[in-house]
């Protein structure tokens, strides 16, 4: 049994916004895998929910008119995964978010809740900063939509206002077309458990395969939020296709991560770790893009 | 007969429907919710707690304060047989609630609330005052003079020293041409995980108090509780249903003396404690964490001149199995690998930590990390391959321990060995696996280990029997060796229908345990139960063969020593002629108008005899250097666990073992803020037991010699499987990178610390 | 504390339409235990860390101890007593874990036996890595996974008509 002051479901996301609006104190709460958890530690024991598990308008994945891939916030990381659109364009992500705990959490899991929460170990939070990903948030004002980069301000902190919530994740055309990318989440176990470091590559090669026409790479647990390696992409664009390519760029992540020291791993260990991951994940993301590294 | 068969396990059926009750699901809806409050200090004094908000909880019934302790009980925990004689008792350092606070996480109130939420809620309103105590996490420090002192009848914190002195050391180390190897290895505070977490109730009826536990060892609960509460041990009823595991811990008497009290308090109000699984990584017990120091003086033959072990035991906070834990892996040390010249000095030490308690393998794993990561690095150094080494320096056959009296009678460890070798391919594996070089390398490594089965003679020996016959000739089977999980209750029956001469059918084990009911017996520990209650099945079975055959003499005019049992029916021994079924037997002496008996047998075993019970692992992998990542491909474990009772149980058992030691070789670790003395890491999210996709297959193989001083021929097998993974893991990483790890478990933070030191990284 | 709140739950249990009253905060877990009394439903660790509370809900696990009871309305629900034939024969992955001694003490037995279903349910083949990782959001500290994951690819390969090849797992 669940210490909670009161539970408000919403029929619809107008609903919802109704109801954050009436109580101003309320959490959102949608898959629980994060929120129940926190309730029953008694960081959020006693407060007031808004309830949107049972919102299907917010479920699925689809495309927009632009070709832009749309997904609902509330679709859970086993149907990312399976998901046909998803596998055509951005396997990347479906495997991503296969990772995430063990099959009952990406069943309960949502896309959406894995991001509002803030956290910088995320498996979707660095594959969605590698390609782009626009955050669409629906409150009292209507429809607004920002960059990912720009929803995570600070640790457990996004950019939800009074009222507002966050109704899907866009992935514009122009981010995945000639895109193909790699995840490694770099844990203890093999299961049931969250990233020391999570490091997503995606790369565009130019027609003839030889050139990096573009490369982006995000981390999660290599500062505060998941973040972008912009020297490292810098040191990628427009270079050939080579084993030292890669390495400059992997090497280059030290100029833009920071990680930090904690119980959970030491600050040099990460940074030596996120190195080995970004040459990795280009390399793999390289040969899914059909280009073959020359020494 | 069905000893050595493979029977399905008689609780099988009931577990797979889901109908199989652990103690939660026999606890009334009517009862009260207990919750305890645990220090948020690592060491100092509870001045004050303000139940004020906390009582204005609707819902709470009472709230409870290390302050209403008035009579002050000092209990003991650890599931000990008691000793009547004082010295050997164990130490009697806890209160239900405590107002001297040892370790983050020790019990200082409590709440009784009619629901869980309500129980939490008043948990988080009682505002504690402290005065705070500098605090001691690590062992070698809480040694030295002017380290916090945790409790004031152990000088420099130590609970325990003892030594081992054989040949003269300081004279065998002059011999020329001897080359020193020495080591600091160590291994980590780890957590049981049985997946029911701990949990009893208790409930009063008129003077009198019914404890249900989750427990392994009920008919000490009994005495415990007894004596944290004052009360004559007859007016305790522990009962002790199906239980979620166990593996020491629950070997230890928990919360049933505050469960128990807190009901006495209310006037005897059913009262649940469930414990989380915070809680129980926390605040029940932990495997001691141990410094070990090894020095060994090697001839160029490869033979030892002299040994020397020092082993720091962190037992945190209070006493509970305290120094019988490593007294026993420091009792393995001169022993495994025989040497003339021995010098072994054995610590138990407090801390600001986690009270560590009995915890699968009782000090051997620790021990086996040591010696065997040691015995690693010496055969490296004298330039011999590890199989040759050991083979020249294991236990010899005909070894006897004089204090035991345990002798070796078999070529167990060769045997095991052969095996091992066979099954890994070990010796085309480990020439391959020379000379890698890259940034992915295999290699294959081995360990071996020392265990003896029961705790004969350093405490009492004893099991208890009564079979009972039923109207239909089938029987019932009471011990109070009890089921947790390992399948003791199949073996029993097995053992029972062979000396009786009945099917397996006609055997009822009574798993559930009452100690107002159950024959006393102290419970499953060590890895004594087939071989324990062995005797006490033995010979009562015979007795109640002897009361059927003779009660068999009245009806049949034969004698009885010309008639037996056999699969359930009365057999003339000189024509193998059946005279009757046992059934039928069994409902005339039942309802008979002319003789009318009850047959039944009891009796008690007392075992002074203990067994050797030695085997070894074998372990490939995988390193992938740059990412500090080991990956097991193929383990295995060979066993001389004598006759085998049950294959299929004793495999499956070897296999948790197994997994249980990947985790200690490979990932588990309790971690502990140096800021604050809080774990870190006490979830099964953050703490990194195996999962699913951790193991490869795991291979369990067997090498049989019948146990001579056992009653069906079998010993330990319960704990064996867990004592030498985690170095056979260790030796294979050392030969995939020619890097030592000494510091359990190589886990990619350890791994690539040495990495770095060795410049591979 | 505000006033207590209530909600009527409609679902189907084990193929059985039931209604109940139930407290709005309650997990599946609470109501499956407390209300039905279905006590295959095990606590491990109350946070989805350990798989011993799974059920299978529209068809798909989720552990029942971080699941809202009320998110189940309308809701199909099966449970390990839901498995049981109509005169209490046992399917075919329950008889494997009995054949298999995949069973020790038993408590994370029923969630386990919940994956598998599901799992089973695709009837197809499962790669070894895939039956793992399938299987994964459990926790086992008896049986190091051994004789489960027998149990479970000899029932799948059974249900594919591939007796050899489930004799030889």
């Amino acid at each position: 049994m669940y210490d909670i002051k009161a539970i408000y479901e919403a029929e619809s996301v107008a609903h919802a916004i109704q109801l954050l609006c009436e109580h101003p104190e309320a959490q959102i709460i949608a898959g629980g895998s994060d929120v129940l958890v926190q309730i029953r530690e008694g960081k959020r024991a006693g407060k007031e929910l808004v309830s949107i598990y049972g919102l299907d308008e917010m479920r699925g994945v689809s495309y927009e008119e632009d070709g832009a891939i749309r997904i609902g916030s509330l679709t859970s990381f086993s149907h990312i995964t399976k998901d046909p659109i998803i596998q055509k364009h951005i396997n990347v992500l479906g495997e991503a978010v296969d990772m995430v705990g063990g099959p009952q959490i990406r069943n309960i899991g949502t896309i959406g809740g894995n991001t509002c929460n803030g956290v910088t170990s995320a498996d979707s939070a660095s594959t969605l900063h590698a390609w782009d990903a626009i955050v669409e948030i629906t409150g009292p004002d209507g429809v607004r939509r920002i960059p990912i980069h720009d929803f995570y301000i600070k640790a457990g902190v996004v950019d939800l206002k009074p009222g507002e919530v966050q109704t899907a994740l866009i992935i514009p055309k122009e981010s995945y077309e000639g895109y193909f990318g790699h995840y490694i989440k770099y844990a203890m176990r093999n299961a049931m458990d969250i990233a020391t470091t999570g490091c997503s590559v995606n790369v565009k090669l130019s027609e003839d395969k030889k050139t990096i026409e573009d490369a982006r790479i995000a981390y999660g647990v290599a500062g505060p939020v998941p973040m972008r390696a912009p020297s490292a992409e810098a040191r990628a664009k427009g270079q050939p296709v080579t084993a030292e390519t890669v390495k400059a760029f992997a090497e280059a992540v030290l100029e833009d991560i920071r990680p930090r020291d904690s119980w959970r791993a030491s600050k040099e260990f990460r940074q030596h770790i996120a190195v080995t991951l970004a040459e990795r994940a280009l390399t793999e993301s390289i040969r899914l893009a059909g280009g073959e590294i020359n020494e | 007969m069905y000893v050595g068969k493979k029977v399905t396990r008689v609780d099988a059926f009931d577990k797979v429907n889901g109908r199989t009750r652990y103690t939660d699901d026999l606890c009334d809806k009517s009862a009260y919710i207990a919750k305890v409050l645990h220090s948020t200090i690592a060491h100092g004094r509870v001045v004050s707690i303000d139940t004020t908000e906390a009582e204005k909880i609707p819902g709470v019934v009472r709230v409870f304060t290390c302050f209403d302790v008035k009579e002050k009980h000092y209990f003991p925990t650890a599931g000990h047989p008691w000793s009547t004689d004082p010295s050997h008792q164990d130490v009697a350092d806890r209160l239900v609630l405590t107002e001297e606070v040892k370790f983050y996480g020790d019990d200082i109130a409590a709440v009784v609330a009619e629901n869980e939420v309500a129980a939490s809620q008043a948990i988080r309103a009682l505002k504690v005052t402290y005065e705070e105590y500098p605090f001691v996490l690590d062992v070698l420090e809480s040694m030295k003079d002017g380290a916090p002192q945790i409790h004031k009848e152990y000088p420099n914190n130590i609970l325990k020293h003892t030594t081992i002195r054989k040949g003269n050391y300081e004279e065998a180390i002059r011999e020329p041409g001897l080359t020193k190897v020495e080591g600091w290895y160590t291994t980590p505070t780890v957590q049981h995980c049985h997946i029911e977490n701990f949990i009893c109730f208790a409930e009063m009826t008129g003077d009198r108090i019914k404890v249900v536990t989750s427990t392994q060892i009920p008919h000490i609960v009994r005495r415990v509780v007894g004596q944290a509460l004052g009360v004559d041990w007859g007016n305790i009823q522990v009962i002790k249903p199906y239980i979620g595991g166990g593996f020491g811990n629950k070997q230890d008497v928990l919360y049933e003396p505050l469960c128990a009290w807190l009901c006495q308090q209310i006037g005897g109000h059913l009262v649940k404690l469930d414990v989380s699984r915070e809680e129980t990584f926390v605040s029940t017990r932990v495997r001691h964490a141990i410094t070990n120091h090894i020095i060994s003086w090697v001839r160029p033959d490869g033979t030892f001149a002299a040994r020397k072990l020092e082993a720091f035991s962190d037992q945190g906070a209070y006493a509970s199995h305290g120094h019988s834990i490593v007294a026993k892996g420091a009792g393995a040390f001169p022993q495994l690998y025989p040497c003339e010249n021995v010098e072994c000095d054995a610590y138990t030490v407090f801390t600001n930590k986690s009270v560590a308690g009995a915890m699968r393998g009782y000090g051997i794993p620790q021990a086996m990390w040591a010696v065997e990561c040691h015995t690693e690095e010496v055969a490296a150094k004298m330039g011999m391959d590890p199989i040759t080494f050991r083979r020249k320096n294991l236990m010899p056959v005909g070894y006897v321990d004089q204090f035991s009296k345990n002798e070796l009678y078999s070529d167990t460890f060769n045997q095991c060995i052969d095996k091992g070798m066979q099954e890994t391919d070990f010796l085309r594996k480990y020439e391959a696996y020379k000379n890698q070089t890259g940034d992915v390398r295999r290699g294959i490594g081995m360990a071996v280990f020392w265990y003896n089965t029961a705790v004969w003679p350093i405490s009492l020996e004893t099991s208890s029997c009564r079979m009972v016959l039923n109207q239909d000739g089938s029987f019932q089977v009471q011990l109070g060796e009890t089921e947790i999980g390992q399948g003791a209750d199949t073996a029993y029956t097995q053992m029972a229908a062979d000396i009786v001469g009945v099917p397996l059918n006609m055997v009822h084990v009574v798993s559930c345990q009452d100690t107002d009911v159950t024959p006393f017996g102290t419970g499953a520990y060590a890895s004594r139960q087939t071989y324990t209650a062995g005797f006490s099945i033995r010979q009562t079975g015979l007795l109640l063969k002897e009361r059927i055959l003779k009660y068999a003499q009245e009806l049949t005019r034969m004698p009885a020593y010309n008639l037996d049992i056999a699969d359930g029916k009365i057999i003339r021994k000189t024509d193998n002629r059946e005279l009757m079924t046992l059934g039928e037997l069994a409902t005339e002496a039942l309802y008979s108008l002319q003789h009318s008996e009850h047959l039944s047998a009891e009796s008690t075993a007392q075992i002074k005899s203990n067994a050797y019970s030695f085997g070894c692992t074998f372990a490939e992998v995988e390193v992938d250097i740059p990412m500090c990542k080991v990956k097991l491909l193929d383990i295995v474990n060979v066993h001389d666990a004598g006759t085998i009772i049950n294959p299929a149980l004793a495999e499956a058992q070897v296999h948790g073992g197994m997994s249980m030691g990947i985790g200690f070789g490979l990932s588990e670790k309790l971690l502990y803020d140096a800021k604050t003395g809080r774990a870190l890491n006490n979830n099964l999210l953050d703490y990194k037991m195996s999962t699913f996709m951790d193991h490869p297959r795991l291979r369990a193989f067997f090498v049989e010699n019948p146990e001579p001083t056992s009653a069906f021929g079998t010993k330990a097998l319960g704990e064996p499987p867990t004592c030498s993974i985690a170095p056979a893991i260790r030796n294979a990483v050392y030969q995939a990178t020619g890097v030592f790890v000494n510091d359990a478990p190589v886990n990619p933070h350890n791994l690539f610390k040495r990495l770095r030191e060795e410049k591979l990284v | 504390m505000s006033k207590q709140q209530y909600k009527l739950l409609t679902c189907t249990i084990n193929g059985k339409k039931v209604e109940k009253m139930i407290d709005m905060r309650a997990s599946l877990t609470d109501v499956l235990r407390d209300d039905f009394r279905m006590t295959s439903v095990k606590k491990g660790c109350e946070v989805g860390e350990c798989g011993a509370c799974n059920v299978i809900i529209d068809g798909e696990c989720f552990n029942s101890c971080i699941y809202l009871a009320i998110w189940a309305e309308g809701k199909e629900i099966l449970t390990l007593e839901g498995l049981a034939g109509p005169n209490g024969e046992i399917s075919d992955i329950q008889q494997a874990f009995i054949d298999e001694a995949a069973v020790q003490c038993g408590f994370c037995t029923p969630g386990f036996i919940m994956s598998a279903t599901e799992m089973l349910l695709a009837h197809r083949e499962f790669s070894d890595d895939e039956i793992r990782k399938l299987l994964s959001g459990h926790l086992c500290r008896c049986t190091g996974y051994e004789n489960i994951f027998r149990a479970v690819k000899k029932t799948m390969l059974r249900r594919l008509g591939r007796d050899a090849e489930a004799d030889a797992v």
